[in-house]
Parts: C-alpha cells; sequence; structure tokens
C-alpha cells in the first residue's frame, strides 16, 4: 500500500467516525441519564434528515435555516415520544421500557413509509459542502471537513453543560440515583425531558449531516447508523461524552481500516462493528472510559 | 386455604379430563382442517403452530430466565440453513448453486426430515451454546444488544459463505415437510416441553434467577449455569421452529432473518404475557391470524362517510401502536404470568370473581 | 382476565370472519399483483404497480372466447418478506382465485411464491426478477425481462468490445442475489473474452443499507482498473459512484438495469454523468408501436419519464391479456400453454418470447446518463 493510499483510507477513516461519533454523544446523553437504549434514536435521526429535506424542497429555506428549523422540531419530538413512550413506564423492569423503545422505533419507520414513502430521496446538498478538495493526492467532500468540527464543538458544548451549569448538576444526579435526586428537589422530569431535547437535537444534527455526506434518505435509514452509534457508545463506556466520541472514532478506523487491510473481507463490514462490541463488553464491560457502576441490589 | 386446596385436589382429575378432551378435540380439528380448509386458512393455521414453537422458545429466555435476547432470528437462521441442507436432494442442489458450487462434503447428504430437524436443533443450540458461553456474563441491555449483534453476525456470515449457504441467491425448492401433522406434533411437543420444563426444578431455578438473581445465588442455584443452559435449549427451538419454516415456505434467503422476524415473535410473547406458556400459545395464533386479518387496513376503503386511498404501512403502524400500549398499559400481556386453567375458565363463565389463574 | 379472554374471542371472531369472506364476481377476469409495497422493496413494487395500473387503465377488458370480462387488479402487499409474500401469494390463488399473477420486484419474494402458484397451477408473470432461479423447475412461473446472465454478458461485451478494457473491478452487493449473479457472469464472460485468467482484479463486496464506500473505493484505485462493475441497487450504487468521484475515480462505472430508476440520478447528480448499464427498454426510440402508446400514456399521466421495470409491469400486464384472449378459455392449464408459447408479442420493451424455461428472450438496450437523463446508446440482440 503507497503512503498516499494509506492516507486516503486515514481520512475516509476519520471523517466516518467523526459522523458515527457525533451520533454516539445523543446516544450516551440519554442512555447516562435513563439507563435506556432508545432504539428509537436511529428513526429521531431519520426524522430530522427528513424534515430539513422538506424544508429545503418544498419551503425552499436555504439549507441552514431548514437545518435549524429541522433540529428545533426533532428536539420536541423527542421530548414528546418520551413522554409517551418511556416516561409511563419509568419505574418499570428495563425490560419494559425496552420493549417500548423498540416499538417506538417501529411505528417511526411505518409512520414514515405511510408519510415520506418508501421510495429514496436524493437529498439537494448545498454546493459548498459538496465541493472536493485535495491535499496532494488525498481527496475529501468539504462537508467530512466540517462534520469533526462540529463533533468536537459538541463536545465541548456538552461537557460544558454536564460539568458546569446546574442543569449538568442535576442531570448528573439524576443519573446517579433517581430517587435520591427527586428527594434533592430535582425535577426529575424536567432534567429527562431536557435530556431527550438534547439528544434529539444531536440525532437531527447528526441525521442531516449524514444526508449530506450520503445525499439520500429512506424511511429505514437511522437503523443501522443507530445501531453502529449505539455500539460506538458503548465501546467507549456508555454514558460518557467523551468515551462516545472515542468509540465512534474507534469505530470508523476499524471498519475502514479493515477493509483496507483485508479487502476479501469488506462482505463482512457490519459484523466488525459487532464483533468489536462483544469483545470490549466481554473484556472491559463497562467500555473504555465508562465509570464502573455499583450493582443495585 | 385448606378449603381452596380441597378443592383443587377434588378438582384435578376433573380438569385433567378435560384437558384431554379438549386435546382430542384439537387433534380432530386439526384432521378436519387438514382435510377442508382451503391452502390459505390451513397455511395460516400452520403458521400458527409454528409461531408456538418460536414464541415459545423466545419466551423461555425473555420471559422465564429473565434474559432479554434479541437474536432469535439467527438462530432460527441456523436451524433453516441446516434442515435444508440436510434434506434437499443433490439434484436440487446443482440447480441452485448454479454460481458457486457447493461445498463436496454437503453435496451428497440426503436425511429424512426428522433427523434432518433434530440436527438442524441441535446444531442452532450448539452455537447458541457458544454464543450463550461469553454473552451471558453479561446484563439487561448488554446482553439484548450484544445476543441482537450476534443475529446479524450470523447472517452476514451466512451470506458470504457462498459454497454452503449459496448467499444471497437463497435456497428454493426445499421438501415440503412442514405438513398440519408436523408442524401442530412439534408445536405439542414444545408445549408439553415447556410445562414439564417449568414444572422441573430447572425451570423453578430459572424463575428464581429471573426474579432475582442474588438471592438465587445464595440458595446455591449456579446463575451462570442456569443461563446458559436456558439459552442454548431456547436456541435449539428457534432452531427447529426456523427449520418448520423454511420447510413451510420451502424456500430461503439471509435476507428473511432479520431482526423484522425476532422483533415478531417479541411482539407475541409481550402481547401474550411475558412468562406465559399459554399467553404465548393464545397470543402466538391471534397475531398470526391478525396479520393476515389486519390487511385490509392497507387497502383501499370505502367507510360509507370517506374512501381513503390504499395505504400500505398502516398494518405495521397498528402493530407498533399495539404492542406500545399493551407494554404502557397492561405490562404483564394477556396473560401476566399466569396460566390458563380450567378453573380459570369456569370462573369465568360463572363469575365466581377469582382474580387471575394460579400463579407460577 | 375476563376481559382479555373476551377481547380474544371477539378479536378472533372478528378475524375467522374477515378471512371468511372472498366474494368472487363471475364476470371479472384477476390479475393478482404481487409487490412489495412497504419494507425495503417498496420502491421497486410501486414503480412496477404503477406500470400495471397503467395498462389496467388502458386496456381494461379481455375478450375470452365471444365474451368480453372486465379485468380486476387484486394487489397484494409481500411487504418484502418471504413469509408474508408467501401469505399474500397463498391469499392471491386461493381466497382472491385470481386468474393470474403478476410480479414480483425481488427475485427471493418472487422464489416464495413459486411452490404456492405451482401447486395452483395458477400462472404467475415475473416482472423483472432477474435470477434463474424463479423460472428454474416451474412450469408455472413465467418472466417478461431477460435474465442475470444475458446481462452479465452483454456488460462484459460492452466492456471488452466498445471500451477496449483489459482489466476490472468488481463491486459486489453481496446480500443482493441480482448483484452476485450479475458480477458472476460479468466475470466469466470478460475473463473468456480478454483471453486473462486474471482480467477481474479484485472483487470487493458491500451489503444492502451501505452508505459509506471509502474503503472499498480508496483500494479499486489501488488496481488501477480500466472498467468497474457495480451492480446493485440504485441507491447504493448511485452513492458509491458519488464517492469514487470524490476520490478522483474517473473510470467508468457499468451497471445493470436496476439503475435505471429517477432516483438513481437524483441522488447521484452530476457523478452519475457517463455511467453505462443495460436495461429492458428505452424511451428515445419506442421499438414497438405497443412502447409509444405506453410512452405516451405514462408522460401524460405522471408528467416523467418512465422506468424500465413501470414498462415490464405494463408488459407483464399486456402478456397475460394476450395469454388469455389466445387461450380463449379462463381455464388455468389453458392459460398456462398460452403464456408458454407466447412468441414476438409486441410488448413497450420490445418483441417478447418465451424460451423453454419461461424466460423472456429479448434484445437488451444500453444506456447512459448524459445531462442528467437516461440516454440510449444501442440495441444487443439476444445471443
Amino acid at each position: 500500500m503507497t503512503l498516499s493510499l494509506l492516507f486516503q483510507h486515514i481520512v475516509n477513516a476519520l471523517s466516518l467516525g467523526s459522523l458515527y461519533a457525533l451520533i454516539a454523544i445523543g446516544y450516551t446523553m440519554v442512555y447516562g441519564i435513563l439507563r435506556l437504549i432508545n432504539f428509537a434514536h436511529g428513526d429521531v435521526f431519520m426524522l430530522g434528515a427528513y424534515v430539513a429535506f422538506y424544508m429545503m424542497t418544498l419551503l425552499s429555506l436555504p439549507w441552514w435555516v431548514a437545518l435549524l428549523v429541522a433540529i428545533v422540531f426533532t428536539a420536541f419530538f423527542g421530548i414528546g415520544l418520551e413522554r409517551v413512550a418511556y416516561r409511563p413506564l419509568r419505574d418499570s423492569p428495563r425490560i419494559s421500557i425496552m420493549i417500548s423503545a423498540i416499538a417506538a422505533s417501529f411505528l417511526l419507520e411505518s409512520l414514515a413509509v405511510l408519510i415520506f414513502g418508501g421510495r429514496p430521496k436524493g437529498v439537494p446538498v448545498p454546493d459548498v459542502l459538496s465541493r472536493v478538495i485535495h491535499f496532494g493526492s488525498v481527496s475529501m467532500i468539504v462537508i467530512s471537513l466540517i462534520i469533526p468540527l462540529f463533533t468536537f464543538a459538541l463536545l465541548a458544548v456538552l461537557l460544558w453543560i454536564v460539568n458546569k451549569t446546574k442543569t449538568g448538576m442535576a442531570m448528573r444526579a439524576v443519573s446517579t440515583d433517581i430517587e435520591a435526586a427527586r428527594l434533592m428537589a430535582v425535577d426529575v422530569n424536567k432534567v429527562v425531558s431536557f435530556t431527550f431535547g438534547i439528544g434529539s437535537l444531536l440525532a437531527a444534527f447528526g441525521g442531516i449531516m449524514w444526508s449530506f455526506k450520503y445525499p439520500q434518505l429512506n424511511p429505514l435509514m437511522g437503523v443501522m447508523p443507530g445501531l453502529k452509534c449505539f455500539i460506538a457508545a458503548v465501546i467507549g463506556g456508555i454514558g460518557s461524552i467523551s468515551g462516545a466520541v472515542l468509540g465512534g472514532f474507534l469505530l470508523g478506523i476499524i471498519e475502514i481500516m479493515t477493509v483496507a487491510f483485508l479487502p476479501t473481507l469488506s462482505g463482512y463490514r457490519d459484523a466488525f462493528a459487532f464483533i468489536l462490541l462483544i469483545v470490549v463488553l466481554l473484556v472491559k464491560p463497562t467500555g473504555l472510559l465508562g465509570k464502573r457502576q455499583a450493582e443495585k441490589v | 386455604m385448606d378449603t381452596a386446596n380441597q378443592k383443587k385436589t377434588i378438582a384435578l382429575p376433573r380438569n385433567r379430563l378435560y384437558s384431554i378432551i379438549a386435546i382430542a378435540a384439537f387433534v380432530v380439528f386439526a384432521f378436519i382442517a387438514d382435510r377442508f380448509f382451503d391452502a390459505f386458512t390451513l397455511r395460516v393455521f400452520n403458521l400458527c403452530a409454528i409461531y408456538i414453537v418460536l414464541a415459545l422458545s423466545l419466551n423461555l429466555l425473555n420471559g422465564f430466565t429473565g434474559l432479554f435476547s434479541l437474536g432469535h432470528a439467527g438462530f432460527m437462521a441456523v436451524g433453516a440453513y441446516v434442515s435444508a441442507l440436510l434434506t434437499m436432494s443433490p439434484q436440487l442442489k446443482e440447480m441452485n448453486y448454479f454460481l458457486v458450487p457447493i461445498v463436496p462434503w454437503l453435496h451428497n447428504v440426503t436425511l429424512p426430515f426428522l433427523p434432518a430437524l433434530i440436527i438442524a436443533g441441535l446444531v442452532s443450540a450448539f452455537v447458541g451454546f457458544l454464543i450463550g458461553a461469553p454473552v451471558l456474563r453479561l446484563r439487561d441491555d448488554y446482553l439484548a444488544i450484544a445476543t441482537l449483534g450476534f443475529g446479524e453476525i450470523i447472517r452476514v456470515l451466512i451470506t458470504n459463505a457462498q459454497s454452503i449457504t449459496n448467499g444471497a441467491q437463497g435456497l428454493k425448492g426445499l421438501p415440503r415437510f412442514s405438513t398440519t401433522f408436523a408442524v401442530w406434533a412439534v408445536a405439542g411437543l414444545t408445549i408439553l416441553f415447556m410445562v414439564l420444563l417449568m414444572r422441573s426444578s430447572y425451570g423453578r431455578a430459572m424463575k428464581a434467577v429471573r426474579d432475582d438473581e442474588l438471592a438465587a445465588e445464595a440458595m446455591g442455584i449456579n446463575v451462570f449455569r442456569v443461563k446458559v443452559t436456558a439459552f442454548t435449549v431456547s436456541s435449539f427451538w428457534a432452531g427447529v421452529g426456523g427449520a418448520l419454516l423454511g420447510h413451510m415456505i420451502t424456500t430461503i434467503d439471509p435476507k428473511m432473518f432479520t431482526f423484522a422476524l425476532t422483533f415478531n415473535i417479541l411482539l407475541i410473547v409481550v402481547l401474550g404475557g411475558i412468562g406465559s406458556i399459554s399467553g404465548s400459545v393464545i397470543s402466538a395464533v391471534v397475531v398470526t391470524i391478525l396479520m393476515e386479518a389486519l390487511r385490509f387496513l392497507d387497502e383501499p376503503m370505502n367507510l360509507i362517510v370517506f374512501k381513503t386511498e390504499g395505504m400500505p404501512g398502516l398494518r405495521m403502524v397498528v402493530f407498533s401502536i399495539l404492542l406500545m400500549v399493551m407494554i404502557i398499559y397492561r405490562q404483564k400481556g394477556l396473560m401476566g404470568n399466569a396460566e390458563f386453567s380450567w378453573d380459570m375458565l369456569g370462573g369465568l363463565f360463572v363469575k365466581k370473581g377469582r382474580k387471575g389463574g394460579d400463579h407460577v | 382476565m375476563k376481559k382479555a379472554v373476551v377481547t380474544v374471542l371477539l378479536v378472533v371472531g372478528i378475524a375467522a370472519l374477515i378471512v371468511a369472506c372472498g366474494p368472487a364476481a363471475p364476470e371479472t377476469v384477476k390479475f393478482g399483483v404481487f409487490e412489495p409495497l412497504t419494507g425495503a422493496n417498496a420502491g421497486g413494487g410501486a414503480l412496477e404497480v404503477e406500470g400495471i395500473k397503467l395498462a389496467n387503465e388502458l386496456y381494461p377488458t379481455v375478450q375470452v372466447g365471444d365474451k368480453e370480462y372486465k379485468i380486476e387488479l387484486v394487489i397484494a402487499d409481500n411487504k418484502s418478506d418471504k413469509v408474508e409474500a408467501a401469505n399474500a401469494a397463498q391469499r392471491l390463488v386461493d381466497k382472491d382465485k385470481v386468474n393470474v399473477v403478476l410480479g414480483s420486484w425481488g427475485s427471493s419474494l418472487s422464489m416464495a411464491a413459486g411452490p404456492i402458484v405451482k401447486n395452483a397451477k395458477v400462472s404467475a408473470v415475473g416482472l423483472s426478477c432477474t435470477n434463474p432461479l424463479v423460472t428454474k423447475d416451474n412450469e408455472y412461473y413465467f418472466r417478461v425481462c431477460f435474465i442475470d446472465p444475458f446481462q452479465g454478458t452483454v456488460m462484459a461485451n460492452y466492456a471488452f468490445k466498445d471500451l477496449g478494457a483489459k482489466k476490472a473491478v468488481i463491486i459486489r452487493e453481496v446480500s443482493n442475489d441480482y448483484s452476485v449473479g450479475l458480477a458472476k457472469f460479468f466475470a466469466d464472460a470478460f475473463k473468456q473474452l480478454t483471453g486473462d485468467e486474471n482480467a477481474i482484479l479484485a472483487e470487493l463486496n458491500y451489503n444492502t443499507g451501505d452508505t459509506d464506500f471509502s474503503a472499498q473505493l480508496t483500494e479499486v484505485k489501488k488496481f488501477r482498473p480500466d472498467v468497474i462493475f457495480a451492480p446493485g441497487n440504485y441507491t447504493e450504487s448511485a452513492l458509491i459512484i458519488k464517492q469514487a468521484k470524490e476520490l478522483g475515480i474517473t473510470v467508468p462505472f457499468l451497471g445493470g438495469d436496476t439503475w435505471e430508476t429517477p432516483e438513481f440520478i437524483d441522488v447521484g447528480k452530476e457523478a452519475v454523468e457517463g455511467v453505462v448499464f443495460s436495461t429492458f427498454f428505452a424511451t428515445e426510440t419506442p421499438i414497438t408501436e405497443t412502447s409509444k402508446v405506453f410512452l405516451d400514456e405514462y408522460r401524460k399521466k405522471y408528467n416523467k419519464e418512465p422506468a424500465a421495470v413501470t414498462a415490464l409491469g405494463f408488459d407483464g400486464y399486456l402478456v397475460a391479456r394476450d395469454a388469455i384472449q389466445r387461450a380463449g378459455s379462463l381455464d388455468k392449464e389453458k392459460i398456462r400453454e398460452a403464456i408458454a408459447v407466447t412468441k414476438d408479442y409486441p410488448g413497450a420493451t420490445g418483441m417478447i418470447s418465451l424460451n423453454e424455461d419461461g424466460d423472456a428472450v429479448k434484445s437488451a438496450v444500453i444506456k447512459t446518463v448524459k445531462d442528467g437523463k437516461f440516454v440510449y446508446m444501442t440495441t444487443v440482440e439476444p445471443y
């Protein structure tokens, strides 16, 4: 393998990894607070991308306006989803919430088929974002350069929110012990809604970025990214925001590099993520940066 | 308390008689169905039996042992492929493997249905054991996602192993072994197996693990071993169910065994009641029939007041909502973790005001 | 508990009622439309149904002997799922008592219907299912499209003769039977044409639903092929070609008929300019009178260009209708025999003749993308 090809692979890996990281942050936020695998996260991601698409095509809004409208809309949608599907089950066994989450995910997918139609749609990507830039023989599109910037910016903002603000303190309290937090006069419902809002906002943002990088939409587009980013979050240590970013990058690098060095295995690519997940879970169940959770009896 | 117990002992033989009559009646019904139902109704009727097998095998994990597994489709795939490869004739295999020839050691194997079905179950159980041994150290949601992962890995392997599975081309022309008799016999066997298992000390150990792992451990139950056993047994029946499904449709391919299939079975288990054998059985029948009956939702409707265009997909929306509503408002599902009993049915008609059946 | 049991009994009762009622009006001939309208293949299914519906509007009746029957379409969603597909097919032949089945997009779904139509002795006409297995060993399944081996060979010939390519790389959608089949026949033909056992430099794989192909494409760059053959789903293919252009790969891309959907250009935009693929039919050069009718009516109704599979849906309907007319009877066996001997039927996609396997033998059309439109290049006669 020549050096320039290797660099190209590295660029590919980082650009894919940063996108995974971006979406994994949202996953880890929700999981960290509620201990809930939000199976519908990938579908919220899909919804965000569709809303932005319709804003751009039906209302012909400029792309950044469409993006803002879509993420705000999706954030509120996420809050609503939590109210309807998860809140009534907060004190139920975890299996129940998980089933509800799976049902919500299937519901959103079937609704999307019904409303948006099953056929994929091409996304009108703004020219500024899809231009190709070259560094020697290595090339990438502008959006691939922007995504990592956003990922790190969001990482910083979220770390600040969680560690430095009052809401963040409440979030950490709920995450540690929901009952104790309630006793300490933390408005748990508000905190959970806020978390879901942020999580969905991130999902929508990730979905729109995804649809700009891979310009097609379909009702099932969120399933695979959803699963992979959940895996990224688990690898990094679920609940840890920096861990999610690390996990996202790691997953991107492994997916690309395995194909790069073992091209005959390219058909198994989807399995890599799961194998990596299982290995990490077995070796270090709390993930790379996760804190050990005391077993609650 | 005493009187209740007394009543039970008196009632027992009578109830046993009822059961025998009910079973006999069902057997007669199945014969009639087989003879006189049209092919479509019969297909749905037999599909019910297969879903009973699958739902029970998943319930063994999710309901009775408290292990949330989402990899069921993978084990079904293993069973379906093993049984298909063992029963197809060499000529059929040659026809199917027109891209890449089949590996020689599989080419000439042709077994009758029963051994193939048992081997399918055993191979699936073995895969379950291999996977279960490491993964079952994980808990709750991690276990769910890891089993989901393994389900996907199995599918990816089947897709890529062209010289064994024929890859994406799939297999066609599987012998039509899933007759009414075969599927209902297996379903009956599964029900019997589950009932006996749950009454055995193993079954009680599983429930103990589900209810409180630490307490179970303290009682001297080897929690890990119980979990692995449950997982292996569940994989066995999933493999058998998958094989039956394959021999019913007579064609299989990797895309059949996606997470959506696991979802259908999960739906059945949850609606029926997590941890109830009779719940799963009833729910398997109801859901299978509903899946077909609700087809009209997708079609153009003429409701006198207003007309709707055909809306393909509405059916799945209804099912998802049904599942969500059920889990939110009636978490126990149809039967909770109670079982069907004649007393319960009696109570239903005589209005004795008894609540629930005997608890497990 | 009681309520629950009562509810269940009620539901089962209603379900039984619904299942039980399946009226059959005598004055109609029923065409079962067996297509995925939901799930992963919904897009393709919708395209074929468009064609069938259009044909039904234009030719709503069929002459059987001296009696005219109205053709009624019974549409069943097979949900892109084999279990559901088998149920749907069984329902069509059994409950709806259709005279002919049309469909399905997706060979694996057609294969699920195969044994059912065979048992019921109801003939089925596949529209765009190109996997050779569909019609093999099943005298009741026919199709109006050519099959994978022919298409793969056509593109290998094009690569070798028209492009002068000596080395090729194949990118396969490994979970898609269509793509795997085409890739194999392309490879065989290309090796034979070039006389070079190593003419295929590499076969790289991806899975349905993947969106990132940068790793595979960077590998392609390493091999420096003359041509890339990448048959597969239209969205994935469009993304592949787009990402290849972003990586600076300028080698021509070749593919198959699935590319001919508006979404392919919609997703790929400028990147898919110049790609070449084989398909069933060209809008610029109406092959037959029927093509002209189809094109005019389609444009009038939908105000856009039709996809090839829509034309095939149109043809499937017409071939079935023609066979019933020729059979002069609604007897299942007579219909089957009439379809089997279909010869030189002028469909929208060309002259359709069925061979002994029930597969259409007809010319392929080679097209390219120019200025955001599919443009006809040449026609390849069957070998």
